[in-house]
């Protein structure tokens, strides 16, 4: 099982390296920001990964929900663990570049509400699974479907929210147009973390098959 | 229809029985008026300013109290096998304790509200038909996805606490509407005004009684 996954495993350490290289070497520092703009570089794959993590979530679930089929039900577990690790790491870097920047650690503007909210939403599967007891796949599942049909919502709510009190932080809503090199060294990460991704889900997925493995086992032994 | 009726009826019948729901659920959206009043001065402006969140969390906070209590008589019993043997579907099912909910829902903030009006001081009669609008709007909301979380919570062993905890995120669109519309009418402002709350209020309540009841069968189980 380890074994398959050292091509991988290689892979990502090496687009790593050329990412953290492009971060550091290629992408120029940034004029007004300085050297904290960097965490761009991690603040941004981090969070395309909870996305893409709890899209997986969501799909698993369905697929669970039709079909039952335990494997989907462990790829929907592990991915909103690694969802929730990657977010936690959102929540963490954004204030980290925040402070300088706008001057404030923590500001209620729509992009890092959601986040929050997703956080919790995710937290909350998490905690289903740990106390839900038996028949918690099923719960879980039909969370990971409702919690992910909501996002859009709650971030279109906090939109209108945040619109009708205009923070006196300046936050550019389109972003600050990204040079070209800036742009590459992105996609760079956002490649090894996504890689990353399927890297973590694949152990944990391994992991957690090994575990029923041992629980069968135990079982029988009994 | 006829079956939706038949769950709803048994509800009533229970309810008019015992007021176990309503009385409890009312005499704590009251307490809650009340400790929030402490807060702050009497008639402040603070006082007007917070009161449409005060409300709500009135109404929430009692609006997980009685979702809590909908799924809780009939696990304690027994009740459910009983009725799932009848033959009723999951779908029926669903829709007649979500329209229970809102009932029993409707009934506490009814009475709620004009104590409300008097504790807080607020002129409502002018403006009561776009206040029962957006509350109507919001009841629906809170209590689709609360009927099927309250459906998931009992058969988890945290039990009552897992309610809250799975529809506070989830419920964040509409509690952030229905404070928003609620403040802005309160202050004078037209319908028209509010379009907006009141469209993802309406968007909320479709999605999430259409989602709630599609996956309403996959919580309940054989």
């Amino acid at each position: 099982m380890i074994k398959r996954l050292y091509l991988p495993g290689f892979l990502f350490f090496m687009v790593l390296i050329i990412g953290l290289y492009s971060v550091f070497f290629y992408a120029p520092v940034e004029r007004v920001q300085g050297v904290v703009q960097k965490i761009f570089y991690i603040h941004v794959p981090s969070a395309w990964v909870s996305y893409l993590a709890f899209f997986i979530v969501f799909i698993a679930s369905i697929i669970f929900l039709i079909g039952s089929s335990p494997q989907w039900d462990t790829i929907a577990y592990c991915s909103a663990e690694v969802g929730v690790i990657f977010t936690t790491m959102v929540l963490i870097t954004g204030p980290f570049w925040g402070k300088p920047i706008w001057g404030t650690w923590w500001s209620w503007d729509p992009r890092l509400t959601t986040t929050l909210i997703l956080w919790l939403i995710y937290l909350t599967y998490l905690t289903l699974r740990a106390y839900g007891g038996p028949g918690s796949s099923r719960y879980a599942a039909v969370l990971g479907v409702v919690g992910f049909l909501d996002v859009p919502l709650v971030h279109v709510s906090v939109k209108w929210w945040r619109s009708l009190h205009p923070t006196p932080v300046v936050i550019n809503p389109q972003g600050p147009q990204l040079e070209r090199s800036m742009f590459i060294t992105l996609i760079i990460m956002l490649i090894a973390f996504t890689i990353l991704y399927l890297l973590i889900l694949s152990i944990r997925v391994a992991i957690s098959r090994l575990e029923g493995e041992i629980n069968e086992l135990k079982t029988v032994s009994e | 229809m006829k079956r939706i009726y038949a769950i709803v009826r048994k509800d009533l019948i229970i309810e008019l029985r015992s007021k176990e729901i309503i009385s409890t659920t009312l005499l704590f959206s009251l307490l809650v008026l009340v400790i929030f009043n402490f807060t702050f001065e009497p008639g402040s402006q603070a006082s007007r300013e917070l009161a449409p969140g005060i409300l709500w969390v009135a109404f929430s906070f009692a609006g997980i109290l009685g979702l809590n209590r909908s799924f809780i008589y009939e696990k304690d019993q027994e009740c459910l096998q009983g009725i799932l043997l009848t033959p009723v579907d999951r779908g029926s099912l669903y829709l007649g304790k979500f329209f229970g909910n809102i009932i029993f829902l409707g009934i506490v903030e009814l009475i709620t509200l004009p104590l409300f009006a008097l504790l807080f001081n607020m002129e409502i009669i002018n403006v009561l038909p776009s206040l029962l609008l957006i509350i109507f709007l919001g009841t629906v909301g809170f209590s689709s996805v609360g009927t099927l979380f309250s459906a998931i919570s009992i058969n988890t062993r945290a039990r009552e606490v897992m309610l809250p905890i799975l529809l506070f995120p989830i419920s964040v669109p509409v509690i952030l509407s229905s404070v928003k519309a609620t403040g802005a009418i309160l202050r004078g402002s037209d319908l028209s005004d509010i379009s907006s709350w009141l469209k993802l209020l309406a968007g909320y309540d479709v999605i999430f009684s259409v989602l709630s009841y599609l996956v309403f069968e996959y919580v309940i189980e054989e």
